[in-house]
């Protein structure tokens, strides 16, 4: 736990003055909250806008449902002021970009302010099997590589940790968001005992301790820490980068054994790649070479030994 | 009648009533639009409700769904057509009535409404519309304007919540007013915006009784010439009747230039253009054509703003005015500030906004995909792996036409799978075997009429009944298949085996959609059976009516080869270590998202894939 909760950042210095909190002005004010479905972005979007509305302000929230629960990305817009027209964010105009996922983060970027828009972001990661696709030998994943420092050297406020796991930690890594929500509070101008209650008021009954601690974490952490001292080589609070290994592949193209091949077709089913067909003769055929990743479970599978992989030295 | 004054809360975060006495007085609530328009309704006294779930329109009627049953009977229709169909009756009963549906649900019950459209109303007749420009969960992005021309009903145009809730009640009084059934249309973003709303008390309107006139009630050829003639009196009220009406708001800018727009474009119009002259259209047909004229007069230059069809625009070219349009904004895809921004850019209006840093940031692509333990997967595995040529059909499934299954070649519109496969077998040239696949909500709504043409004209083809028990994709709805109506109450339960049983088809299984060996097996047989042969598939929703949660899978290290034979399924819990064999990632899996299907331990070909509680006995 102490790896990931950086209370080794030492407190603000004069040099870097935290994020002055976001006034309501003639303009809305705009935070967009992302994430993956299940995340529970909807209920943070709910917290705040309940919030927004009990400060007296117009608020207008604004999501897509439908694919929520399909693993897709999923987003909401939350905007409050004395007058609110347009229930969107316009590119390059959120005051605050709050992602539950790190890819998800990135993703959103452009719309934070360029000059002083602040990311809150967990730093977990959510693999798709999408970013699980390439099966060239020694591919890797597709997830997103940018670190936590590539993204502090674009934005112009980067709060990022892994909040899942400091979650998860206290008891119930669904509090995550929870602890976002303190970040976040440090963020806008608004008492911190209202955003007590409003998180009071979303959370389950029996999480309300654990949601607590987390948001006092979430608050506490931004009160202490440093962006610009934050290294990116150590610590848990960044995702790791996904090793790339490329290397060359140790074995040649199936060969397929015409008299030793009995038809029985298993190969051509199980083949991952899809890339044997039975022949006019209903002979197993590479019928899609460049589609073969050497997978070698033809090889393995054929009951009479009628498909070869050849080792390359 | 207590029922008169009373208004039970309509948040959607509590759910249970509050007492009645607490709600009782006028307030301002947090609704998102479709709860808005359900309140409007209620409000306005409506009394009978009817819909098929579709995506953005589905909480209208759950909402309508949570005042008392007394006030209001809220109920799943079978398909849009029976929806208005049960609206129309509804009327001639002299009841206020309501239909709600998607876009697309319209072409469905177009057929009733163009006849309805003659007859008139007797109680009130509000059909809401919800279209999904930008085309987020849906087949077409069609605008349903088209429809309020070609049925000559008028057509109100929210742009907010407070707009939805006020203009759905005001349709049900202009409905009774002018005799015509109304269009409340909607869009995705209407839909889906949460903002205060200041409600108020529903006005009781008992049923006025059946109004017995069969020369407006009968649509027969001489009826119906005489009802023609009363349609366009009835265009030319309407349209006087808008002319004078608060639903056209007049906004006086400081600048000369003047804008017409409605719906939700007109809060990005506001947001970008505060000082313009701004005349909102609540009502987008008929249109007033002297308010426009004297608008036109007032101003130097005229921009119409409104999302996908240039509607508002060609109609006021007709009328002669000189009006710029969609030379600066697109005809597809949602409107934003950004769009809308661009447009003014375009025609000098804004200033050139200033380019932003680039960001040196790729976003990764996260498509939505089948559940973890989702009962189609298997069925999808086994069609690709049987070379099927699979037509479609709408729901959850159509995840399944990308990769990494990639097993459907069409998907037309709802109940086309069966029509489109018997057609492909016709034709006599597909030398692949024909399958459609359809889920058990979509085969109730347009999947029977097809399944006995099959019969009838003596196709080979295969049907694949995706029976999850629930409307899954709009977020888990009930139907007749289910035994629960909307309220759910139990009711008679669709039995699928008698009824196809009963069109004449003799080769029919049902088989449990986990079971991988069976799924293949009598998917070849049915394949090779001549004439039609059905396939169920028997599993719930993993979502929904409950969340089924099992003891999780997971991959013995140790035996992964990394051959992707699991990752085959395209599962969301299955992802790569950074461990490789033989050049290839090994594979994990999630265990707090697993459901324990055990479909990648069926196709497994090393068989690495085992419960956890293997693992635990071992040590």
């Amino acid at each position: 736990m102490a790896e990931s909760m950086p209370s080794r950042a030492p407190r603000r210095t004069d040099k870097t003055p935290p994020a002055p909190a976001i006034q309501v002005a003639e303009k809305p004010v705009n935070v967009l909250v992302v994430g993956v479905g299940g995340q529970g972005v909807i209920m943070v979007s709910k917290v705040l806008a309940t919030l927004c509305q009990r400060q007296g302000y117009q608020v207008k929230q604004s999501e897509v449902h439908g694919m929520a629960k399909r693993g897709g990305s999923v987003f909401s817009h939350v905007r409050f002021g004395e007058t609110v027209y347009s229930p969107t964010i316009p590119l390059g105009e959120a005051d605050v970009l709050v992602a539950l996922e790190w890819a998800e983060g990135l993703r959103w970027l452009s719309y934070l302010k360029p000059e002083t828009g602040i990311f809150i972001a967990d730093t977990q990661q959510i693999v798709p099997p999408f970013a699980c696709r390439n099966r060239q030998h020694g591919a890797g994943s597709g997830y997103a590589r940018e670190t936590v420092a590539d993204v502090i050297a674009q934005v112009a406020n980067c709060y990022a940790i892994n909040a899942g796991q400091i979650a998860q930690e206290l008891g119930n890594s669904k509090a995550g968001n929870t602890m976002l929500l303190g970040m976040m509070s440090t963020t806008l101008d608004f008492p911190a005992d209202d955003w007590r209650e409003a998180i009071r008021m979303f959370a389950p009954p029996k999480a309300i301790d654990i949601n607590m601690q987390a948001f006092e974490r979430g608050r506490d952490w931004v009160e202490t820490h440093d962006p610009a001292d934050l290294d990116p080589n150590q610590g848990g609070d960044q995702p790791a980068p996904i090793v790339e290994v490329m290397h060359e592949a140790e074995f040649e193209l199936p060969v397929i054994n015409r008299a030793w091949c009995k038809r029985c077709d298993i190969c051509v089913k199980f083949c991952p790649e899809r890339c044997l067909s039975l022949d006019e003769e209903q002979i197993a055929v590479l019928h899609a070479p460049e589609k073969c990743t050497l997978c070698r479970i033809c090889e393995r599978l054929c009951p009479d030994f009628a498909i070869d992989l050849k080792y390359k030295h | 009648m207590t029922s008169q004054t009373s208004s039970p809360a309509l948040d959607s975060n509590a759910g249970d009533r509050a007492p009645r006495d607490e709600v009782n007085r006028p307030e301002i609530l947090p609704l998102m639009g479709n709860e808005a328009i359900a309140r409007g309704a209620w409000e306005a006294g409506v009394r009978v409700a009817a819909a098929y779930p579709g995506t953005p329109s589905t909480e209208i009627m759950e909402s309508l769904a949570r005042f008392p049953a007394e006030d209001v009977k809220a109920e799943w229709a079978t398909n849009e057509k029976v929806a208005l169909d049960v609206a129309i009756g509804a009327s001639f009963s002299g009841a206020r009535a309501l239909t709600s549906m998607k876009h697309v649900g319209l072409n469905v019950a177009a057929d009733a409404l163009m006849s309805q459209t003659y007859i008139g109303v007797n109680g009130g007749l509000v059909l809401v519309v919800c279209d999904d420009p930008g085309i987020h969960s849906s087949q077409n992005e069609q605008d349903t304007r088209i429809y309020g021309q070609l049925a000559m009903v008028p057509v109100l145009e929210p742009s907010d919540a407070q707009e939805a809730l006020d203009f759905t009640r005001l349709a049900f009084d202009l409905s009774e007013r002018f005799d015509t059934p109304v269009i409340v249309r909607g869009t995705t973003r209407l839909s889906h915006t949460r903002s205060l709303v200041q409600i108020g008390e529903r006005t009781e309107k008992p049923s006025l009784g059946f109004n017995e006139n069969p020369q407006k009630n009968v649509m027969i050829p001489g009826h119906a010439r005489l009802r023609h003639s009363a349609l366009f009196k009835r265009e030319e009220q309407l349209r006087q009747y808008f002319e004078e009406s608060d639903l056209i708001r007049w906004e006086q800018g400081s600048q000369p230039i003047g804008i017409v727009t409605l719906s939700t474009a007109y809060t990005y119009v506001k947001e970008l253009l505060p000082q313009a002259h701004v005349l909102k259209l609540g009502a987008s047909y008929p249109l007033p054509e002297n308010k426009l004229r004297e608008f036109c007069d007032s101003v130097e230059r005229v921009i119409v703003v409104e999302e996908l069809e240039p509607i508002v625009e060609n109609e006021m070219k007709l009328m002669g005015l000189n009006v710029e349009g969609k030379s600066l904004f697109p005809r597809e895809g949602e409107f934003s500030t950004d769009v809308i921004r661009a447009g003014f850019e375009k025609a000098g209006i804004l200033p050139a906004s200033r380019s932003r840093p680039e960001l040196f940031v790729q976003a990764m692509p996260r498509p939505p995909l089948l559940c973890a333990g989702c009962p189609h997967t298997g069925a999808y595995m086994a069609l690709r792996a049987l070379d099927a040529r699979v037509s479609g059909d709408i729901g959850c499934y159509t995840l399944a036409a990308v990769e990494p299954l990639k097993a459907i070649d069409t998907t037309v519109a709802m109940g086309s799978s069966i029509a489109n496969a018997t057609g492909m077998a016709l034709t006599g040239t597909e030398t692949r075997p024909i399958v459609a696949t359809i889920g058990d909500s979509t085969f109730l709504h347009a999947g029977i009429p097809p399944l006995i043409n099959a019969v009838y004209n003596q196709v080979n083809i295969t049907v694949v009944l995706l029976d999850n028990h629930i409307t899954a994709m709009t977020g888990g709805q009930d139907h007749p298949g289910t035994g629960r109506n909307l309220r759910g109450e139990a009711v008679h339960k669709v039995d699928y085996e008698d009824l196809i049983r009963s069109l004449g088809i003799t080769w029919i299984k049902k088989i449990d959609a986990y079971n991988m060996g069976n799924v293949y097996q009598y998917l070849r047989e049915a394949t090779l059976h001549k004439g039609v042969a059905v396939v169920i598939m028997d599993r719930p929703c993993v979502l929904d009516p409950v969340k089924i949660k099992g003891s999780s899978f997971r991959v013995n290290q140790e035996a992964c080869t990394g051959c992707q034979t699991c990752m085959n399924l395209g599962c969301p819990s299955l992802s790569w270590t950074d461990e490789l064999f033989e050049g290839h990632r090994k594979v994990k899996i999630d265990e707090s998202s697993c459901i324990g299907c055990s479909l990648c331990a069926q196709v497994s070909s090393t068989n690495c894939i085992l419960p956890v509680e293997a693992f635990e006995t071992n040590g």
